[in-house]
């Protein structure tokens, strides 16, 4: 397992915390401007959907790399809710917060490989994963 | 940490320059400073440049969507100048698209295009 760090999600300015790790990381991991601004974005939106969501959570940003390519993973876990229908969740323009949040599926746009786990009543966690190309 | 955003009047144009990546508070700040300060100068028209600003998340967008629209209830209309192209590109690929909106390379042109816009 790589370098691992993370920002609990409790209030609204954690998103921004979260945000500002994440582009520090991409940073220096080696990403460039635009691959930057994707990580950034899909974890602001990832943050915002648990503080929205589920109240507090986590954002995890942890270096990897695989035969000599660099890459991060985005960790976002919560013990909220869940999600009780995932292919739902994952259709362009679902939203429950009344259009607020372009959603799961401009998250996935953004990253290479987006995986979500959920469990109703326990919660959920979403990796999602980018590699400099 | 709550910094409110300056909104500059020249004629009868507002400016605006988002200088810092915004957090909720201060985008939804912006939006009622900015309707207030064109209901005190009569304004006619907005040009919000967002040279510095990284990345636009949907909240973000959401207001600045929503401010454009609430301007031209209140009869301005708002050009929006200075998108990175990093920007542009996660905005479409995150799915947002900002349609109807009136947008310049930079705040030069984005001043010419409103003039013309509201002399037309």
């Amino acid at each position: 397992m790589g370098y691992r760090s993370s920002v609990e999600i409790l209030t609204e300015w954690d998103i921004v915390a979260a945000r500002q790790l994440g582009r520090n990381e991409a940073k220096e991991v080696g990403f460039g401007t635009v691959d930057q601004a994707r990580i950034t974005t899909a974890i602001s939106e990832l943050a915002r959907n648990i503080y929205l969501y589920a109240g507090k959570g986590k954002i995890e940003i942890e270096r990897i790399s695989e035969g000599g390519s660099f890459g991060i993973i985005i960790i976002a876990s919560d013990e909220g809710p869940g999600i009780p229908d995932v292919r739902k969740v994952m259709e362009d323009g679902f939203s429950t917060s009344g259009g607020l949040g372009a959603g799961m599926p401009g998250v996935k746009r953004l990253m290479d490989d987006f995986k979500i786990e959920t469990v109703l009543g326990e919660g959920t966690v979403i990796k999602a994963t980018k590699w400099i190309r | 940490m709550n910094l409110r955003i300056p909104i500059l009047k020249l004629k009868d144009t507002l400016i605006v320059s988002i200088q810092w990546e915004l957090d909720d508070q201060t985008a939804l700040q912006f939006q009622e400073d900015l309707l207030t300060k064109m209901h005190e100068t009569s304004a006619r028209g907005v040009v919000i440049d967002l040279t510095p600003i990284d990345f636009i998340d949907s909240f973000i967008a959401k207001v600045l969507g929503d401010v454009i629209s609430m301007s031209g209830l209140m009869g301005a209309k708002v050009v929006i100048t200075g998108i990175q192209p990093a920007v542009a590109i996660t905005l479409i690929e995150l799915g947002i698209r900002l349609e109807d909106v009136m947008t310049a390379l930079d705040l030069e042109n984005g001043l010419e295009k409103l003039q013309r816009e509201l002399e037309a």
